[in-house]
């Protein structure tokens, strides 16, 4: 190996190199390394959050479904409570109409009883009146002759008097 | 001029360091500690022989003219005249700064052509500029060496217009990739959907398994301008065509830097722990001591040479072999031999790729291991 003027090639390769490398290290190393390296953090941020959401995503699911369970739930007592309500709200209807009906039954016997107690009273107060006038007139034609008001005193008297026994 | 290298050029002191690290890392440093095949050239012994082969081609001499440093960029050839981009010369004379085009020498390497800037007169042997003596000319010794005096050279050769080259494209690159993240803050897209991965690899493969979870952010764009230069420069010399074609990495001054700059930064943020286990060994009898430091400090310059070394065989290695296999068709004077030379280059160029990946990866690699090795807490 025959080496000839080592000189120029060290004092340019030591020159050239420095250069390079200041350069290099400024406008590409620096820049490029710091890329990759924010993009790979964020590829693991990234990848992170992924799962980090996967996980709020089964949390998610799992509330909604023991949320539904609990909307199931709750509609099937709200439904058995509206049946009861429902029930009940039937059974006292029907009952309040059986009370209001035996009032009214009563009220109308009632006043049936008075109506008839008033239509007899009447009848009896006629009944008297229309007797008073027979017996005024019976009377009256009796008592036209004296023999006639005797027996008739008479009778009258036994019959007291049997009734007395 | 004898040049042999490549041969089993580094020990085997992995083991110390890399015994804690996966499977993974240490097959792929078994790959690299693979020795490559040595290549021995054999200059000519004499002038008379040279004068004689003048015309037969001469592999070793293409594939030097291949692997070196230049101050011109060859192109192609024309009509037996060489077409090249002439490249600035800078000189660091006794008189001051002297600059001129290397085309001033018009493709001379043997001293002929004078070139006179400022007073002073200038030629060129072999690549080397020195000051031209008295006559105008080259005094050589007795084994052809110049005699001649040189000035400081900071010349634009080769290899530093590919490093501006290289380092022009990745800020081309990498500066639209960042400025896309400040308007997409979503997943990349085009040129920063190809490189992000890398820039992740880099990041979770190599620093934070090696510097530690704490530390490794400081030394991210080290490792990152130092992965990417390596490779782009590496992948830049396996293109065999005007601009690209110079390699970077295959010149060992280039590694001997960056070795050098992975060494500084070790020993400037080593803790504690780091100089406390060079200078005083932990488990180890004080009255072995005075053979552990010699041992420990002799290791912490042992770590960035084999980064150096490992970088620039590996890399030259393959260049050689692809060279070679070409060559072959040239040595035996048949076109017979280009299938098998070009079905091995081919599969050259495919290893080489690979290793221009590889390798890039290692330097990496072991620069955040020394790294981590300086920096971490004791447990």
């Amino acid at each position: 190996m025959n080496i000839t003027h080592p000189e120029s090639l060290i004092f340019w390769s030591l020159i050239v190199f420095v250069i390079l490398f200041v350069l290099l290290r400024k406008y590409a190393w620096k820049p490029i390394l710091g890329a990759v390296k924010g993009r790979e953090e964020s590829i693991n941020s990234a990848l992170a959050s992924a799962e980090e959401a996967k996980k709020e995503m089964q949390n998610l699911k799992a509330d909604n479904e023991k949320l539904l369970k609990e909307a199931r739930a709750e509609r099937e007592v709200i439904l058995k409570e509206a049946r009861e309500v429902k029930e009940k709200m039937i059974a006292d209807a029907k009952e309040q109409a059986q009370v209001e009906a035996d009032k009214m039954i009563k009220q109308a016997q009632a006043a049936i009883e008075s109506e008839k107690q008033t239509a007899l009273a009447e009848l009896k107060d006629q009944v008297a009146s229309l007797s008073v006038e027979i017996a005024e007139k019976v009377v009256r034609t009796e008592l036209s002759d004296k023999d006639k008001q005797l027996t008739l005193v008479e009778n009258m008297l036994g019959e007291v008097t049997t009734l007395n026994n | 001029m004898h040049q042999i290298f490549g041969d089993h050029l580094f020990l085997s002191r992995k083991g110390m360091m890399i015994a804690q690290k996966s499977i993974k890392s240490l097959s792929l440093l078994a790959l690299m500690f693979v020795s490559l095949a040595g290549f021995a050239q054999h200059e000519n012994e004499t002038h008379e022989e040279k004068a004689q082969e003048e015309e037969a081609f001469d592999a070793t001499e293409l594939i030097n003219h291949h692997t070196k440093d230049s101050h011109e960029f060859h192109i192609a050839d024309w009509n037996g005249h060489a077409i090249s981009m002439p490249l600035p010369v800078i000189l660091w004379t006794d008189n001051g700064l002297v600059t001129f085009m290397s085309s001033a020498f018009h493709h001379d390497e043997e001293g002929k052509v004078v070139v006179e800037r400022n007073g002073q007169q200038f030629v060129r042997v072999h690549d080397e500029i020195y000051y031209a003596n008295a006559e105008g000319g080259v005094t050589y010794d007795a084994e052809h060496h110049p005699t001649n005096s040189r000035p400081l050279n900071f010349s634009i050769t080769k290899n530093v217009f590919t490093l501006f080259l290289t380092s022009a494209i990745m800020l081309l690159i990498f500066i639209p990739v960042a400025r896309s993240y400040k308007k997409n803050d979503k997943a990349p897209k085009g040129l920063a959907g190809f490189m992000e991965p890398l820039v992740v690899f880099v990041r979770d493969d190599i620093a934070r398994p090696n510097i530690g979870e704490k530390k490794y952010e400081k030394f991210m764009p080290y490792l990152l301008t130092v992965f990417f230069l390596i490779w782009i420069g590496n992948l830049f010399g396996l293109i065999p065509f005007f601009p690209f074609q110079g390699t970077l990495t295959n010149d060992i001054l280039f590694t001997g830097v960056l070795a050098t700059i992975t060494f500084l930064i070790t020993i400037f943020n080593g803790n504690k722990h780091y100089w406390g286990h060079i200078f005083a060994t932990p488990g180890v009898p004080k009255w072995l001591l005075p053979i552990m430091i010699p041992v420990e400090v002799l290791g912490m310059f042992t770590k960035p040479f084999a980064l150096m070394i490992r970088l620039f065989a590996n890399i030259t290695a393959g260049h050689i072999i692809i060279l070679s296999l070409v060559s072959l068709i040239f040595i035996f004077e048949s076109a017979a031999v280009s299938p098998i030379s070009i079905g091995f280059s081919l599969f050259m160029y495919g290893l080489e790729l690979l290793v221009a990946a590889l390798q890039a990866y290692v330097f990496t690699l072991l620069s955040a291991l020394f790294i981590g090795q300086a920096v971490e807490d004791h447990h």
